[in-house]
């Protein structure tokens, strides 16, 4: 028998969707998650790491640019570059931006104003860890709440990510219409997830933790973390304990 | 001694802040102001005197941790 699926959820000071993210994999979803307070210089044994939303180290100086030097995050670019899944939602991006495990940057939302609302992304990659439930270019709808989700990437990067198929969801219309104004932030290219080129690490805007649960009234967001427990169970777990190095 | 870094988005890349203080001058009654940037300043207290030694460590602190390099440019200003 195997051990039941694991998921290990950081938490720094000033993340406030961690027990979001710890009622929806394991209340909702049946899985088991432990906290990792980001002063741990390794991971205990887990499929799987969440970077969950909120305002870590009080978003000073940028957002996700103090956290992204916690000792747990060493642990995590040990974890990811030995194959292991890593998701990071909201503040949890821009910690995988900042630490440069995703290409980009955030840039303040166009309209300067903190946006809180339900919107549409379009899934561009089904074929991610993370995507493999959805169906190419359904539409999502999903929760925002940031300040800082103008995603910015130069050219070269842009093109990379496009040739690489790493744009995984896009800001659109209801209807799937991807257009200047179904962008609520200002992203480049209406960018709301990308994964890196490995294609085991996720950064996204939305948080699917907040959509999970059908007493909320809607569940599209079970569609991201099922994906992620399928790619989990389906072998892509860390293929060998993330030591200190 | 003292060194001052300041850090402003670099040109070409949309500062929503500093528009916004733009259209505020405007209203305000002054058309002539082309464009604004925002950015931030740090000062930073060194427990040295070797100007060439405190340059080149601000400089990787800009690079490591106080600008974002994607967005930022930075200048640094040395203070006996």
């Amino acid at each position: 028998m195997t051990a039941p699926l694991r998921v290990g959820i950081l938490v720094f000071p000033g993340s406030n969707c961690d027990r979001d993210c710890h009622y929806a994999v394991t209340e909702v979803l049946g899985a088991k998650a432990d906290f990792i307070w980001h002063k741990e210089p390794t991971l205990p044994q887990v499929d799987a790491v969440i970077i969950p939303g909120g305002f870590s180290y009080g978003d000073y100086l940028r957002t996700g640019a103090i956290a992204r030097f916690s000792p747990v995050m060493g642990a995590v670019t040990r974890f990811a570059e030995a194959g292991g899944l890593v998701l990071g939602i909201c503040n949890g991006f821009q910690i995988l931006l900042e630490a440069g495990l995703l290409p980009g940057a955030m840039l303040r939302n166009r309209s300067l104003s903190f946006i809180c609302k339900d919107i549409h992304v379009q899934v561009e990659n089904p074929k991610t860890p993370f995507t493999s439930r959805c169906r190419p270019g359904q539409v999502l709808t999903l929760p925002i709440a940031h300040g800082e989700g103008n995603y910015y990437a130069d050219q070269a990067a842009l093109s990379t990510l496009k040739a690489r198929n790493q744009v995984v969801f896009r800001y659109c219309t209801e209807d799937g219409k991807v257009t200047p104004a179904a962008n609520p932030n200002g992203s480049l290219d209406n960018i709301a997830g990308i994964v890196n080129d490995a294609g085991n690490i996720l950064g996204m805007m939305p948080h699917p933790e907040r959509c999970a649960d059908a007493l909320l009234g809607n569940e599209d967001g079970r569609l991201i973390l099922l994906s992620l427990l399928d790619a989990i169970k389906s072998g892509q777990r860390s293929p060998k304990p993330v030591l200190a190095s | 001694m003292k060194a001052k870094v300041s850090v402003t988005l670099k040109r070409g890349i949309l500062d929503p802040q500093g528009q916004a203080v733009l259209h505020a001058l405007s209203s305000l009654g002054y058309p002539g102001v082309k464009d604004v940037r925002m950015g931030k300043l740090i000062e930073l207290e060194l427990a040295t005197n070797d100007r060439a030694g405190a340059e080149a460590e601000v400089k990787a602190m800009c690079e490591r941790l106080l600008a974002n390099t994607i967005i930022e440019e930075y200048r640094i200003e040395l203070m006996e």
